[in-house]
């Protein structure tokens, strides 16, 4: 195991490193969305992949974090820190509430009652006066950070993303290693199991999904102060697609997957762009072949073709690097 | 926010106009969960591509018309024909593959499908609607009174409960909707007694494709043929059917219906809220009974 620590420590740092050179090498705005997006996902992950309940609903919270974001900086004045912690807030409490009411549902249902719900949160957005409607929120200005950094040159915006999704990505990979994600863990394997041993199974699944909704509103926040917009696409049900996408591409389940996704997928956006509506068809096409023949994800394959290295004749003693499929097929309560 | 609220009691031909939209998007709603309903009980997988499926049976019956020159009644019988194939070709070709893993796996596979339909008609056709006619025979209407009714409105309720009815009555009195409960409740064991359960998971798959795409042909001269129309509706329907439960093939019917007009009343006394008082309702209805109205705990 420390093996695989310090392995872990040299890639966290090689990745650091890369990240911190980027901007002079790709284009800057690529990569702060690339990385609010993995962010994104990463935060929907916690729940797909560790608690095992899929939301199709998670551009809720993006979205309506851009919203709040962008509404307290440009008509509230807001500096950009305290804009992004209500928007995030924000999404925790709709979090909150969406997740009360889901959990009441396991399996399918639950991942249709998120969607209904997100598409109740479309239509206020639509129909609200302080949305903008059509148009969005538009030249939301990036502030000052903390009075006194200038958000509006790129590159400084760039480390400034750089540090939150640091700061998003540490608290999620804390929570999934700390006792609470063992007992998510847990509660995904086995339900019935978990609740026999005394975990409040329904407390455990809404504080995830609060904390989930939390950092996605954080991610959408973010990308409302980059490209200076709130709009409706950032909470549309296309938007949930997305992070699912993103994530299952990357490997659900895992740590990194959902950034190698989500700077995948942008990638081939932004490479796609003039295609039209081509990307919608490209994406489709990506999902069927990440369920037929493709689920554990591109770091699910390449982290169990390392493991299969380190330990030849052994079984992996930890479980996370199990097949998404095995482990959700296992799941409780989807019969 | 709360100058949205302004409620004022409209006159009764407007309110019963709408509650004739109502109805219609009710039948909508019923004959789509239902077959959302026929395919979750047997293949355990949630159709996500049914929104785009019922979009394929509207421009199926467009094609039909501008390409081939035939009218509504022959589309009635081919587009869903048609888009039924394409369904079992798709649960052939695909779905078999899933069966083994998780019902989420089931809804991402249709959703990627959702995706690569609307996608190409989309790049087609844009987001705008194609116009499609209504027939020679249903055109015009009668004044019943207190309102008018269009006849080819008539016929959409008429012929939508009619469909409905005879699903129920297949599903739950005749030998072949036997096996299909059986199937549902034990395919090994239906299996053992030598019924080709495979076959049976296939032709449901393609009848509640085609019946997505009847309703598709039937919803063609209302709303206009749209590449939109499918993802516009399904998440509604899944907010039908989260209330209804799948458990039951005439709770989808009935909450189907229900929920429309609780939409086209809603349309009289509160027009803003319209488009979300069903994920509204939804919301209650968990936390009234979780299960739904006719479904068991799942």
């Amino acid at each position: 195991m420390a093996e695989i620590g310090r392995w872990n420590r040299a890639l966290a740092a090689v990745l650091i490193g890369l990240a911190l050179v980027a901007p002079f090498i790709l284009y800057p705005v690529f990569l702060m969305e690339a990385l609010c997006f993995a962010l994104f996902a990463c935060a929907f992950n916690l729940l797909i992949g560790y608690v095992g309940l899929l939301s199709f609903g998670h551009a809720a919270f993006f979205g309506s974090a851009a919203y709040v974001t962008a509404h307290t900086v440009k008509v509230w004045g807001l500096p950009p820190e305290l804009g992004i912690l209500a928007g995030a807030a924000a999404a925790a409490l709709l979090g909150t509430v969406v997740g009360w009411l889901a959990i009441r549902r396991q399996g399918i249902y639950f991942a249709m009652i998120t969607l209904a719900l997100a598409q109740m949160v479309y239509f206020v957005a639509l129909q609200a006066r302080f949305t903008g409607g059509e148009d969005g929120i538009q030249a939301v200005p990036r502030g000052k950070l903390l009075g006194v950094v200038d958000l509006s040159d790129t590159l400084t915006m760039y480390y400034f993303v750089l540090a939150v999704f640091l700061i998003g990505f540490a608290v999620i990979v804390r929570t999934v290693h700390s006792p609470f994600g063992q007992i998510i863990k847990a509660i995904r394997e086995n339900e019935p199991r978990a609740v026999s041993l005394g975990y409040d199974a329904d407390r455990y699944k809404l504080l995830a999904f609060i904390l989930s909704a939390g950092l996605s509103g954080l991610a959408g926040s973010l990308k409302s102060l980059v490209f200076q917009l709130a709009s409706l696409t950032d909470v549309q049900w296309t938007m949930s697609g997305e992070v699912v996408l993103m994530t299952l591409v990357g490997g659900l389940g895992t740590v990194l997957g959902p950034v190698v996704g989500a700077f995948f997928l942008t990638g081939m956006q932004h490479y796609l762009a003039q295609l039209g509506s081509w990307v919608t068809v490209v994406q489709g096409i990506i999902f069927v072949f990440c369920v037929l023949v493709f689920r554990r994800g591109i770091v699910g394959v390449i982290a169990s073709y390392f493991t299969a290295r380190r330990k030849p004749h052994g079984i992996s003693p930890a479980a996370t690097e199990r097949p998404a499929e095995a482990r959700t097929a296992a799941a409780p309560g989807a019969p | 926010m709360l100058d949205w609220i302004h409620l004022t009691v409209p006159p009764a031909p407007a309110m019963f106009a709408q509650l004739l939209v109502g109805l219609i998007n009710g039948a909508f709603y019923a004959m789509l969960s239902l077959g959302l309903a026929v395919i979750f009980g047997l293949l355990n997988i949630i159709n996500f591509a049914h929104g785009a499926q019922y979009m394929l049976g509207a421009f199926c019956a467009w094609f039909l018309l501008n390409a081939l020159g035939l009218g509504y009644w022959p589309a009635l019988i081919l587009a869903p024909l048609i888009v039924g194939a394409a369904g079992i070709a798709i649960e052939r070709l695909l779905l078999r593959h899933i069966y083994g893993l998780d019902h989420l796996y089931g809804l991402l596979l249709t959703f990627g499908l959702a995706l690569i339909i609307e996608g190409v008609f989309r790049q087609q056709f844009g987001s705008s609607g194609q116009p499609y006619a209504i027939p020679p025979e249903l055109q015009g209407g009668r004044n019943l009174g207190f309102m008018f009714l269009p006849n080819y409105r008539a016929w959409v309720i008429v012929a939508s409960i009619a469909v409905c009815l005879a699903t129920w009555f297949t599903i739950e009195r005749t030998r072949l909707g036997a096996y299909l409960r059986a199937a549902t409740e034990n395919p090994v064991l239906v299996q053992a007694f030598g019924i080709n359960v495979p076959r049976m998971i296939t032709l449901t798959y393609g009848a509640g494709v085609a019946l997505a795409a009847l309703a598709g042909v039937m919803a063609a001269p209302i709303y206009q043929v749209s590449p939109l129309m499918g993802s516009n509706i399904i998440i509604t329907v899944f907010a039908v059917v989260v209330i209804g439960g799948m458990g039951s093939i005439l709770g989808a019917i009935v909450s189907g219906f229900a929920l429309g007009l609780v939409e086209g009343l809603t349309k009289v006394f509160y027009p803003q809220a319209s488009s979300t008082v069903i994920f509204v309702v939804m919301a209650l209805v968990l936390l009234i009974t979780p299960a739904g109205f006719f479904g068991r705990a799942r």
